[in-house]
């Protein structure tokens, strides 16, 4: 392939600037920016690993032991060490950005940006808490 | 992708968006660190079946992986365009991504109906 740029009269498009494949690595705000879209790879693997934990609890007993001795082994705890920030890194972006993706009237005045954002926060405990205790209840 | 569906698939990139950034972390934190690693005990193989023959923790489990697998292959498509500059390879990640997602949303469905 040439590298060379083709000039023609009033065709100025055909000159395009090559960007590396790492073109996100050179500014923070960008890195940020593809870090956050990369999130939802740890969204979709733990989506996976639920799926793992159904399959397990439907084999019975036995496979759910062998599910949380594999759980335990440094390798997946080193896993969800790193999705578990991932996840909170798409959590905490997802809510700061509410506002902007949703527009809230009430009586035709625009609510303030800390409302929603604030809510979502708030129903992120109140969910949490509740998965918690469902989960753990004896 | 066609025009029309486009929307569609936004809309169920913003559901999977926030199912996931809702209550992702505190399953993930934990079956994946709290519990593995003993500062939790693990709850009871019977407590957990009993809980997953209930219709709506079939039907909460199918939200929060299905949603979500839709989210990621929303995301995932165009960050690989931007990021890797494929653009020319659109036919290829479209079915990828979302035959993915589709193809796991399938597998939840499954499992989910047939729990003994």
């Amino acid at each position: 392939m040439s590298l060379g740029a083709h000039y023609t009269p009033y065709h100025p498009k055909w000159y395009r600037r090559r960007v590396s494949v790492w073109w996100w690595l050179q500014t923070w705000s960008y890195t940020r920016f593809v870090l956050r879209e990369l999130t939802s790879v740890f969204v979709a693997l733990f989506a996976v690993v639920l799926l793992w934990h159904i399959w397990a609890l439907e084999l019975g007993p036995e496979a759910y032991a062998r599910l949380l001795v594999r759980l335990g082994t440094p390798l997946f705890v080193v896993l969800h060490g790193v999705a578990f920030v991932f996840v909170l890194f798409h959590s905490i972006t997802w809510f700061n950005l509410a506002p902007k993706a949703m527009v809230v009237r009430l009586r035709g005045k625009r609510m303030p940006d800390w409302v929603v954002v604030g809510s979502n926060y708030a129903a992120w405990l109140v969910l949490s808490l509740a998965v918690a205790v469902i989960l753990l209840r004896r | 992708m066609g025009r029309p569906i486009t929307p569609f698939l936004w809309l169920l990139f913003s559901v999977g968006g926030t199912v996931s950034a809702l209550l992702f972390p505190v399953h993930l934190f934990l079956t994946g660190l709290a519990i593995p690693l003993g500062w939790i005990d693990p709850p009871r193989y019977e407590a957990l079946i009993g809980l997953l023959r209930h219709p709506i923790t079939r039907l909460y489990l199918f939200v929060i992986i299905a949603f979500p697998l839709v989210h990621w292959a929303h995301r995932f498509r165009y960050t690989l365009y931007d990021g890797l500059q494929i653009k020319h390879l659109t036919a290829l990640i479209v079915v990828f991504c979302y035959g993915a997602a589709l193809v796991g949303s399938a597998a939840a469905a499954y499992l989910l109906w047939n729990i003994p």
